[in-house]
């Protein structure tokens, strides 16, 4: 079997609890996010072998980093790795060049001075070789930060939330040269962040990470929109999550009973297999999937799920604006969901319009309760 | 003027502070940048000249040193002479009693070298001894030239100490600061007079330089 470019595989029960593995293939960016103290930024320091776990195996394209069992820690001066720290930490005694020289120890010095200059133009820095960190931007301290963690030729690129300390619109410009930095290494990238939305610009693949565990590992679009469990839809701030029990279940169809209303929702083979009679499980529709109309309940219709509801909020953005429903009876919950701007002036809803809402039972996502 | 004792006075700051260099930078960092259990407790120990009467540390160096102690009995049977009432002596508790003037300031300017900063040096490829001279000296060189000039500063006029370790042999142990008051005992105050302005304006300048340099650290981190 070949191995794959970054394998690591860390667990201690404390200070900070860890029992994560992970496998990052190279030319793919690999999102760890989490909230703040998950363990995300641990992972990325056990990597660069700045933090010693208690067990823990790094192991990067077939070379031996961390090997707990066997004695093996790699310090980290000497591990091929460039990080990206959150501040970035730059040297503030020397230049832009000289940052970036500093990590090029592995060249003749002779040719050490060419090469910064070309890592800084890849960076777009062409004439700013000579300000010390203090007399740079916050996106430009960033890109030194990045041409000093490619200086190294690393065999793993890792990265801090390096968009945390600049400004929004500069961020937004990063987020795309990062893409386009990213398409031309052949190297496994870990980029660790707390945003969703970031994580899902920049990298291809992410891991769900809580209390050190990864509950959940796929494209970012899967681990958005199908979390696994009731905690990673909280985590990923999933909207319309419920409760419901199992009533039925029948050629990949499941009914539900959610606090005495029926609903019907599509289910994938492994759900299927996976789902008992009986069982009390989450369930949750996107914001997307969440259909509305002003048609009384009551008029004859062959669309499942169909609710009475009022609305209790209603938020006009940009392009779209944003529903909150209250539906009827005792348990009262509420449903958000967007609309197209101009549907909502066409039909005049407003707060405290009667609604009649519908779910698309292929927009029902289920999953563990825990 | 004595300048027997002055030139015994700077050759003792100069060799203190020799001493202290590597000894500071070694101890300082080890502080700045480690974690251990009863590190206050060092700390604290280390700072003790601060606070302790020159006679006191005087007093426990004297019995340290002496012929009785291990320290003095070794010495003494390694160069076949006294420890205390010697230079050397007098260099040794120089060096300790200088501890906490050299050690602090580099210690505090270790410690205000981000910690990530220096882990940036280590995964950029420059092994500890790369940090050091790359990374930690060149950030935290005020600092280290602050408690050299304190350590030197401090070492000419010091009293105490040296009174209770050296006693005052011309040539060997008799200090400017000790010259002084041996003059003045003698009545003699012009002589007096001439070296305490010495030792007042070199411990001026000496503290108009730490000065300057500390507000140099405080607008590079501020």
């Amino acid at each position: 079997m070949v191995e794959a470019a970054l394998s690591i595989s860390l667990s201690q029960p404390g200070p900070i609890p860890l029992d994560a593995s992970i496998v990052a293939e190279a030319g793919v960016v690999m999102a760890l996010v989490g909230p703040s103290g998950s363990g995300k930024t641990t992972i990325l320091r056990a990597v660069a072998g700045l933090y010693r776990p208690r067990h823990g195996r790094v192991v990067v394209n077939g070379a031996v980093w961390l090997d707990t069992e066997r004695g093996i820690d790699v310090p980290p001066h000497q591990r091929r790795v460039g990080m990206v720290f959150q501040s970035y930490a730059l040297f503030p005694h020397l230049t832009a060049l000289g940052n970036v020289m500093a990590a090029l120890g592995h060249l003749p010095a002779a040719e050490r001075r060419a090469r910064a200059l070309t890592l800084l133009g890849r960076v777009h820095l062409s004439g700013f070789e000579d300000r010390k960190p203090a007399a740079l931007s916050g996106g430009q301290q960033q890109r030194v930060a990045v041409a000093r963690a490619l200086a190294r030729d690393p065999d793993v690129l890792l990265l801090d939330e390096p968009f945390s300390a600049v400004d929004k619109v500069t961020r937004q410009r990063l987020y795309v040269e990062l893409r386009d930095l990213t398409l031309s290494l052949s190297l496994p990238i870990l980029f660790v962040t707390h945003d969703f939305d970031e994580a899902a610009r920049v990298a291809g693949r992410m891991c769900l990470i809580d209390q050190g565990r990864v509950i959940q590992s796929g494209t970012p679009r899967e681990v958005l929109a199908r979390p696994v469990s009731a905690r990673a839809a909280a985590l990923v701030d999933l909207k319309n999550v419920f409760s419901a029990r199992v009533v039925r279940r029948e050629r990949g169809r499941i009914w539900l009973d959610w606090a005495g209303r029926s609903i019907e929702a599509d289910a994938p083979p492994e759900t299927m297999a996976a789902i008992a009679q009986g069982q009390a499980l989450s369930w949750a529709i996107p914001a997307t999937q969440v259909l509305i109309s002003r048609t009384d309940v009551s008029v004859a219709d062959e669309t499942p799920n169909r609710f009475a509801a009022t609305i209790s909020d209603l938020v006009h953005l940009s392009e779209s604006v944003s529903v909150k429903v209250t539906l009827d009876g005792p348990d009262r919950p509420e449903l958000s969901m967007t609309l197209p701007a101009h549907y909502a002036r066409r039909t005049g809803l407003v707060a405290g319009s009667a609604v009649t809402i519908a779910l698309m039972p292929d927009g029902i996502h289920l999953m563990r309760d825990a | 003027m004595d300048w027997i004792a002055l030139s015994l006075s700077l050759k003792l700051a100069a060799l203190t502070v020799l001493i202290l260099l590597p000894v500071g930078i070694w101890v300082a960092r080890w502080l700045a940048f480690g974690t251990f259990r009863g590190k206050g407790v060092v700390e604290a120990a280390l700072a003790l000249p601060l606070v302790l009467p020159p006679t006191v540390i005087g007093y426990y160096l004297l019995v340290g040193f002496g012929a009785a102690s291990p320290i003095g009995d070794l010495w003494m049977r390694l160069f076949g002479r006294a420890l205390v009432f010697s230079f050397e002596g007098l260099l040794l508790a120089s060096v300790i009693v200088n501890l906490p003037f050299a050690i602090q300031p580099m210690q505090r300017a270790f410690e205000a070298i981000p910690r990530d900063v220096r882990e940036a040096g280590a995964v950029s490829g420059l092994s500890p001894w790369q940090v050091l001279a790359r990374i930690d000296l060149p950030l935290a060189w005020p600092g280290i030239v602050t408690g050299l000039v304190l350590t030197f500063a401090h070492t000419l006029g010091e009293f105490g100490v040296v009174l209770m370790v050296g006693g005052s042999i011309p040539g060997e142990t008799r200090t400017v600061a000790i010259a002084i008051y041996d003059r003045v005992q003698a009545f003699d105050n012009a002589g007096a007079g001439a070296m305490s302005l010495l030792l007042l304006t070199l411990s001026l300048l000496a503290l108009s330089i730490t000065y300057m340099l500390s507000a140099r650290v405080g607008r590079r981190h501020g």
